[in-house]
C-alpha cells in the first residue's frame, strides 16, 4: 500500500524511463542506488538554495525548490525559470560523414538544415520504434551536435556507438566526443532573452528557435541554442563545467530575482502544458514517431528515401495512416496519469487507449493529459472516460499544445 | 519510504503547538519548512492525524503532509458507510506532484465526510486540522488509538524522515 508520502512521480517515471522496471519496486531501487547517484557541477549550489534532491535517471537532482511546483510553473511562463539539465548528455559527432552517418539513425533530413539551425528529431530502431528524441542541431557539414535524454544516454551511445565502428570500418568517416566537460543550463521565459542579453555581446534579437551559435557568455565559450522544453521562448546552455555555477548565478542576478530556479517538478508541468513529449512516458521503444504525432520531424527527402532504421515501417504509416495516435485529452475528476486507461464512452467500457503522461495543469486550474488512442478517435471534440482507480471520469480529445507556445520565430 | 525522495537538506524545523486540538483557531504556518504538530491529537507514521471525540472520530492529514505534497488538487473520499481498517486506504490525494493514498490511522465506519473537499481540495492546505478534515469515523476498537504517535513522538518522526 503506497503512504501518503509514498509517491513520487517523477522519480517513478525517471526510474521507469530508465530501466523499465515495475513500478512498485522502483522507490526501493532508487533509495539503494542514492549513494551511487551523479552530482551535476550545480549540485551544492542547488542544496544552498532549497534544492529537493531526488534521484533521476542515475543523477541527484533537484525536484522542487522552495517555491512550490505551482508557484514555478506560472512564474516560468510569466518571468523566467532556469533549470539545471546537465544531467542531459551531449554530444558532438565530426568528420566529412557525420551527417550522413547520423541520418542512418535519425529520421530528420540533416543535411538540409542551414548551418546553425537544428530540429528536433528521433532515433528509431529496426521496427520503427523510438529508442530516443533528440534535439540535432547541424553546426556545419562537418559537425552535429545533439542532446539525449539522460535515461537513455547508456543504451544511446551504446546504439550510436555500435554502428559508428561498423560504419567507419565500411570507410566512413566519424568520431564523437561526449560533453562530460560541459553542464547544460535551460534559460527559459519571457525574460530569458533580456536576461542572457546583458551577459552577451550576440545580438540574440537574431537568433530565432533552434538556432545554434557557439559564443561567449558570461566570459566563458559556450554552445548556445534558442530551444527548451517548456513551450516558452528560452535558451539552452551548453557551458564548460568549471564556469556552470557563475553563470547560472549571473543569470539569476541579472534578471533581478525574477528568474527563479526550477526544479524537475515544474519542469514536467510545463512541458506537459507544451504538449512535449517525454521519452519513457509518451514515446517508448514500441512507439513510432508517426503515432507520436511527430510527422512534421521526418524529412521530406527521408520520406522520399528512407535509409533510417525502421524506414519501412514508417513510410508504411505514413501513407496508410498509423493505427495508434497520441492525443490531447482534458478531464473531469482526478487528474489521470500514466497508464490510466482509456474507455469507449458510449457505455461499453470498451478500452480504446491509455493515457501516458497526466496531471494539474497550474496555468489552465484543470486536469490535462497525453496517451495514445486508436485512430478515427483521435479527433479534437471526441468523447470518451478515463479510468483513474476504477472509476470512470469524462473525457475530450483536445488539440496540443495545451498552453499556446511562445517560440521567438524569424518573421 | 519514498519520503526521503522528497528530503530536504534544508532545516525542517517542526514546532508543537500549545494551542490544542479543541482550541477555536489552532496556530498553523503555511511554510512547508515549519509545519506545526498539534497537541491532543493522534498520529500515524503514514502521516495522518485522528481526534477521538469518544464516538466519533475526525481524520486527516498533517500539516507535515500536505506541505510536503504541495497543493492539493482533488480528493477522493469514500462513502457514509464505508468500513476503513487501521493502515487500510481510505482516500486519496491528488497534488501537483502525486498521487497519493490515505490511510485510515483506526478501523471503523465512516460516518460522515468532508463534502467541501470536492470543491475546495485547497482547504487541506490553508487548513489541514480544521476545515480540511477528510472523514470522520465510529471507531471500532477504540484500543488500536493507543497504537498511535503523540505530537512528541510524531514531530521526531518526521523529522527523522526529513534528515535521510
Amino acid at each position: 500500500m503506497r503512504g501518503l508520502l509514498a509517491c513520487a512521480t517523477l522519480a517513478r517515471r525517471a526510474g521507469a524511463a530508465a530501466s523499465g522496471a515495475g513500478r512498485r519496486h522502483l522507490a526501493g531501487a532508487a533509495e539503494a542506488a542514492e549513494a551511487e547517484l551523479k552530482k551535476t557541477a550545480l549540485y551544492d549550489f542547488h542544496v544552498a538554495h532549497g534544492g529537493k534532491m531526488v534521484p533521476f535517471a542515475g543523477w541527484s537532482m533537484p525536484i522542487q525548490y522552495k517555491d512550490s511546483i505551482m508557484d514555478s510553473t506560472l512564474n516560468c511562463r510569466a518571468n523566467g525559470s532556469l533549470f539545471d539539465v546537465s544531467h542531459m548528455c551531449g554530444l558532438s559527432l565530426h568528420g566529412s560523414q557525420a551527417i550522413p552517418f547520423l541520418e542512418t539513425l535519425v529520421v530528420a533530413d540533416v543535411a538540409a538544415l542551414k548551418d546553425g539551425t537544428g530540429s528536433l528529431t528521433v532515433f528509431t530502431n529496426e521496427k520503427g520504434g523510438a529508442i530516443d528524441d533528440s534535439v540535432v542541431t547541424k553546426v556545419t557539414d562537418k559537425h552535429v551536435y545533439l542532446v539525449v535524454n539522460a535515461g537513455c544516454r547508456d543504451k544511446d551511445l551504446a546504439h550510436i556507438g555500435a554502428h559508428m565502428e561498423a560504419f567507419n570500418k565500411k570507410g566512413g568517416d566519424v568520431k564523437w566526443h561526449i560533453h562530460d566537460e560541459r553542464s547544460l543550463l535551460a534559460l527559459q521565459g519571457p525574460l530569458a532573452a533580456p536576461t542572457l542579453q546583458l551577459l552577451t555581446k550576440e545580438d540574440l534579437s537574431k537568433m530565432y528557435f533552434s538556432d545554434f551559435k557557439m559564443i561567449d557568455i558570461n566570459g566563458s565559450a559556450c554552445f548556445l541554442t534558442r530551444t527548451g522544453y517548456t513551450g516558452e521562448d528560452g535558451f539552452e546552455i551548453s557551458v564548460p563545467s568549471e564556469n556552470a555555477l557563475d553563470l547560472a548565478k549571473a543569470l539569476l542576478e541579472k534578471s533581478e530575482g525574477k528568474v527563479r530556479l526550477t526544479g524537475l517538478g515544474a519542469r514536467d508541468s510545463l512541458r506537459l502544458e507544451a504538449g512535449l513529449c517525454l521519452y519513457g512516458n509518451d514515446m517508448e521503444q514500441h512507439t513510432t514517431p508517426v503515432e507520436a504525432g511527430l510527422s512534421w520531424a521526418i524529412g521530406k527527402r527521408r520520406r522520399a528515401e528512407g535509409g533510417f532504421l525502421g524506414a519501412e515501417v514508417i513510410l508504411k504509416q505514413l501513407k496508410e495512416g498509423p493505427k495508434i495516435r497520441r492525443v490531447g485529452i482534458f478531464s473531469q475528476g482526478p487528474p489521470p496519469r500514466s497508464h490510466s486507461a482509456i474507455v469507449s464512452g458510449d457505455g461499453s467500457g470498451e478500452n480504446i487507449g491509455e493515457v501516458t503522461s497526466g496531471g494539474f495543469s497550474p496555468c489552465l486550474k484543470k486536469n490535462i493529459a497525453m496517451g495514445y488512442v486508436k485512430s478515427g478517435l483521435h479527433k479534437a471534440g471526441t468523447e470518451f472516460k478515463v479510468v483513474v482507480r476504477g472509476k470512470s471520469y469524462d473525457a475530450v480529445v483536445t488539440k496540443m499544445p495545451f498552453v499556446p507556445t511562445k517560440y521567438y520565430k524569424a518573421p | 519510504m519514498a519520503l526521503r525522495l522528497w528530503a530536504s537538506s534544508a532545516a525542517n524545523a517542526l514546532k508543537i503547538s500549545s494551542s490544542g486540538a479543541r482550541a477555536a483557531a489552532p496556530a498553523y504556518s503555511i511554510s512547508r519548512y515549519f509545519s506545526t504538530v498539534l497537541d491532543g491529537l493522534k498520529y500515524s507514521s503514514s502521516h495522518e492525524w485522528v481526534k477521538n471525540e469518544g464516538t466519533v472520530a475526525t481524520i486527516g492529514i498533517s500539516d507535515h503532509a500536505q506541505g510536503h505534497l504541495g497543493e492539493v488538487v482533488f480528493v477522493e473520499l469514500p462513502e457514509a458507510g464505508t468500513k476503513v481498517t487501521q493502515g487500510g486506504a481510505f482516500g486519496n490525494v491528488e497534488s501537483v506532484k502525486a498521487t497519493s493514498d490515505v490511510n485510515s490511522p483506526i478501523s471503523g465506519e465512516v460516518v460522515e465526510v468532508n463534502e467541501k473537499l470536492s470543491g475546495t481540495p485547497g482547504l487541506i492546505n490553508t487548513s489541514p486540522y480544521e476545515d480540511g478534515w477528510m472523514i470522520k469515523v465510529k471507531p471500532s476498537s477504540p484500543s488500536e488509538l493507543d497504537a498511535l504517535l503523540d505530537p512528541a513522538k510524531y514531530t521526531k518522526h518526521c523529522e527523522e524522515e526529513d534528515a535521510h
